[in-house]
């Protein structure tokens, strides 16, 4: 009974130190004192963000023909877009990221998407979490096919985790994944009696006959104990930074926590929504400004407060199409197609430049004549984050039937 | 006169197939482990005194009144549903007084927005606009329609004395599953539901198979509204250019419209093929059922112009002569003719329905519900001959599984890990809990990860324990139980029966010394549902 107490205040490491510490955290404490391990922090905006206003090419004429009322500004006026390249610029609300292009972390990808014309936001997200395009009947996503084809022995409870009410189709399969919005919360919670119920549960599920129960139940409770001793209500951000106040800045400022409490994160997911904008969508400021600029800020914040940690880290931002070249007759943007996506990290990123080809903004440039055409498959990213990033050298099984991969070259 | 044959002929029928018959490996004095047994594969575990009852009506008597559940009264459930406004409603009226209004007054918001926007010349933020009484009301009743739709899926696995008809009515969902989140599926679900599949699923499996195929919540879910023959546009031009020749008048030459931005350009319109693939790789054949690329196309072909009458007011099915393909087709070795029209999908239900891996993927799944999640070969193989014996009949193909040996086998006992639906409705049973509104339990299915009716691939929810059973899975399910037996769950009354006579006191040394030292009969409750021998039925 001593033995518990003494665990319960101090945490795992005491236990580790007294030499008879549960497998799990003896695992976990090895994988922190061995090599650092590398973790893939993915942020899904949900909804299709307007990417032509995100990354802003503002060296296009039939951009700003398009979009009478809704163009961001070309740079070096007031709210005008940040000027990346003398042709793209970042919507002024993500001025925030401009520090992490300067110091090459932060890659784009222009005109990126799914080969699936799609233009219905279930069947385009879908598509992008199963890693399929055209494929419904995949049943799992492609994260946890990432977790499948690197299986391994020293896998904790906190090898993936969605900081999300749902796990997300990305991360559903037969490798165990973690849905939570507050980590505090992970764990038994009956008020007062809760040490007591947490004990007798525990007890139950050791001394269970049932081998799957009797195994998930003891990770389950060496996890519970794991976060416990990393106290998620006592952290503090480090090196300034600051999250917005949202749930998905609070998300990444969860994700932040797990990576530095060293529970063996190796792939987190966030998401961040509002980006359906049909309606008074607003240029350098109004609606998508400012989803943009909580967007943003928490990817500096995240960013900032991992500090050199991110030398081990690569954010990758995802939306499942992008918008209509053209704004619509609400100030709005409707459904299109290419889009842009974001790859921030340390180590490897090749950052400071604007991936894939352009294929212009033309009318018979565009997808079905509306929509920014998709020069790169999104597979062709993901493979290069899993490839260059994770290190898994084949990618066939997480990206079945993934022929045409394009090499960009962001990352390695 | 008419009725009395009817009856009289189900009578022989039960009299010939009943659970005590030739090959039934029922035992006549089952034990209560038994019992549970059967309470917890063919319904949703036991009520305090189910045990009883059933030993007393026989095990075998009460296996064959389950699987004529026509003849239960369940007159308990028609009152606890007697409140809800929609479940009896059809699609058509479900769209115009719960989806249409909502959508109005959303368009009508939007507009008044706008309008706003365009005066204020300036770029500034526009203020986030409060949404008005009238919009919020319509929003929250068109809600109501999936959310009634949930609760009597939970009540009647709760109360239904029709337990498994209810089982059945869950697996054969999941089987052909279609998904809340698509666009107008939403609106067709509850008589989805209602009528495509709660009717036939102790049916025959053909008539179910067309029932989906015809229905326009699958027809939206799985693409077949617009799928067309990709000649159909030239076609159709040809016969204008005929008309203009034979009648002399010619067609006004198409007026160039002006190219507003706001303007989507014609869909591209052809062979949308994934009603054609879902429906022999997960319908009917299984993947490794013996088909390939070209009969998949065949079969689009097939169903060309089965589509829907206006998808968004709730409209039905309609088959649409001029967007099929009326060529010839081979699918799998069968020739359809040219010519068949509408025809031609239900030759294709007939080929599917009729071919022995269907008979075998089917005998496979339920054999996986009722008895493990590696199914005995051997009972699968008297499955599927029943199946093919029968014409599909699936109330003998289900009483071959639940009456036989490798049911009743000792390493079948408890060999399933509860889907979290089954584990929130066995929980609510064996603590008689009193559920006045079954939202908080809706609530918590989705928070174990098994969202109902939102389940987004059309393979529906894995039947293998192995997809429910994480570390956050697992707490989550102690702490349902904590909070159903705590009286802080809203609207749920807690039973405060014995939870664990269902369990038969069939535990571990370890949980019942740990129910023993609860604190009080809240704790010996929430130690028993929250223990890992309730988790497995």
């Amino acid at each position: 009974m001593l033995s518990r107490r003494v665990f319960m205040r101090n945490g795992g490491l005491a236990l580790l130190s007294l030499g008879f510490a549960p497998a799990f955290l003896a695992r976990t404490v090895q994988a922190a004192g061995a090599a650092r391990r590398k973790v893939l922090i993915t942020i899904f905006q949900r909804g299709a963000v307007d990417g032509l206003n995100m990354v802003v090419p503002f060296g296009e004429k039939d951009y700003y023909a398009a979009r009478p009322s809704i163009a961001v500004p070309k740079p070096n006026v007031a709210e005008g877009a940040v000027d990346l390249d003398g042709f793209f610029g970042l919507h002024p609300r993500l001025a925030p990221l401009k520090p992490l292009w300067d110091a090459r972390q932060l890659a784009i990808v222009h005109a990126s998407g799914s080969p699936d014309g799609t233009r219905s936001h279930f069947d385009a997200q879908d598509y992008m979490e199963s890693g399929t395009p055209g494929v419904k009947s995949t049943q799992d996503g492609w994260l946890n096919r990432y977790l499948h084809a690197r299986e391994h022995a020293d896998a904790t409870p906190f090898r993936a985790v969605a900081l999300a009410a749902q796990l997300p189709r990305m991360l559903q399969g037969v490798e165990p994944a973690l849905a939570m919005n507050q980590i505090g919360q992970f764990g038994i919670r009956a008020g007062q009696a809760t040490d007591m119920l947490q004990t007798s549960f525990e007890s139950e599920y050791a001394a269970a006959a049932d081998k799957v129960l009797n195994r998930t139940g003891g990770q389950a409770f060496d996890a519970v104990r794991m976060l416990k001793s990393a106290d998620p209500s006592k952290y503090q951000p480090e090196n300034g930074a600051e999250y917005p106040r949202s749930g998905y800045g609070d998300a990444l400022r969860q994700i932040a926590q797990l990576v530095k409490a060293d529970v063996g994160l190796e792939i987190a997911f966030a998401e961040a929504g509002g980006w359906d904008t049909h309606v008074n969508q607003g240029a350098a400021v109004g609606q998508l400004a400012q989803r943009l600029s909580d967007f943003s800020q928490g990817i500096a914040a995240l960013a900032r407060d991992l500090g050199d940690r991110m030398g081990d880290v690569v954010i990758l931002t995802m939306s499942e199409f992008g918008r209509a070249v053209a704004e619509n007759g609400n100030r709005g943007t409707d459904h299109g197609h290419g889009n842009a996506m974001f790859i921030v990290g340390g180590q490897g990123v090749r950052g400071g430049k604007v991936y894939g080809r352009w294929p212009g903004l033309a009318r018979e440039q565009r997808y079905e004549g509306r929509d920014l055409a998709v020069t790169t498959d999104f597979r062709s990213v993901f493979a290069e984050v899993v490839r260059g990033h994770l290190g898994v050298t084949d990618t066939k099984s997480i990206f079945p039937g993934f022929a045409n991969e394009q090499r960009l070259g962001f990352i390695g | 006169m008419k009725f009395l044959t009817r009856s009289a002929a189900v009578l022989v029928a039960v009299a010939t197939l009943s659970a005590a018959g030739p090959g039934s490996a029922v035992p006549a004095k089952p034990d209560d482990k038994t019992i549970l047994h059967v309470l917890n594969r063919i319904g949703f575990g036991a009520r305090p005194g189910d045990v009883d009852r059933v030993r007393e009506m026989g095990l075998a008597k009460y296996i064959d009144a389950q699987l004529a559940p026509e003849r239960i009264p369940d007159a308990d459930m028609a009152s606890r549903l007697a409140g809800f406004q929609t479940l009896t409603l059809n699609s058509r009226s479900i769209s115009q007084d719960y989806y249409v209004p909502a959508q109005m007054a959303k368009r009508e918001a939007q507009r008044a927005n706008a309008a706003n926007g365009k005066k204020d010349q300036s770029d500034a933020a526009p203020p986030k606009e409060p949404r008005t009484p009238e919009e919020m009301e319509a929003a929250r009743k068109q809600r109501e329609v999936l959310v009634e739709l949930t609760e009597q899926k939970i009540l009647r696995a709760a109360y239904s004395d029709r337990q498994l008809q209810e089982v059945m009515t869950d697996f054969w969902f999941n089987h052909f599953n279609v998904f809340a989140g698509k666009g107008p599926t939403q609106q067709y679900l509850t008589e989805y539901e209602r009528e495509t599949i709660r009717p036939h699923v102790l049916g025959k499996f053909r008539d179910l198979l067309g029932a989906t195929a015809k229905s326009p919540a699958m027809l939206f879910y799985l693409d077949n509204w617009q799928s067309v023959d990709p000649e159909a546009g030239e076609r159709m031009a040809a016969r204008r250019a005929m008309a203009q020749q034979r009648f002399g008048f010619r067609m006004p030459p198409r007026m160039p419209l002006p190219q507003r931005p706001q303007q989507k350009p014609p869909q591209k319109r052809g062979l949308n093929e994934n009603y054609g693939r879902e429906l022999m790789e997960l319908h009917t054949l299984g993947v490794d059922g013996g088909y390939t690329q070209q009969d998949v196309v065949n079969v689009a072909r097939a169903f060309t112009g089965w589509t829907i009458e206006g998808p968004r007011q709730g409209g039905g099915f309609r088959f649409d002569p001029r967007l099929h393909d009326d060529r010839e087709k081979i699918i799998l070795g069968h020739k359809i003719k040219a010519g068949g029209g509408e025809s031609d999908g239900e030759q294709v239900l007939d080929i599917l329905a009729k071919h022995p891996s269907t008979a075998r993927f089917i005998a496979t799944k339920l054999v996986r519900r009722f008895v493990s999640d590696t199914p005995p070969p051997s009972l699968v193989d008297r499955a599927a001959a029943t199946f093919r014996e029968t014409d599909g009949n699936i109330r003998d193909v289900v009483r071959v599984i639940i009456t036989s040996p490798e049911f009743f086998a000792a390493d079948a006992y408890r060999a399933k890990v509860k889907t979290p639906f089954e584990f929130v409705v066995s929980a609510v049973r064996a603590t008689g809990a009193d559920v006045i509104d079954a939202t908080p339990l809706v609530q918590a299915v989705r928070q174990l990860g098994m969202p109902l009716y939102m389940c987004q691939p059309p393979t529906g929810y894995a039947d293998r324990g192995d997809a429910w059973v994480n570390t956050g899975a697992l707490l989550n399910r102690m702490n349902f139980a904590l909070q159903l037996v705590s009286g802080r769950m809203r609207a749920v009354r807690p039973g405060g029966a014995d939870a664990g006579a269902a369990l038969a006191g069939d535990v571990s040394a370890a949980t019942a010394a740990t129910i023993a030292k609860a604190a009080d009969p809240a704790q010996v409750a929430a130690l028993t549902l929250g223990s890992p021998e309730f988790q497995r039925r």
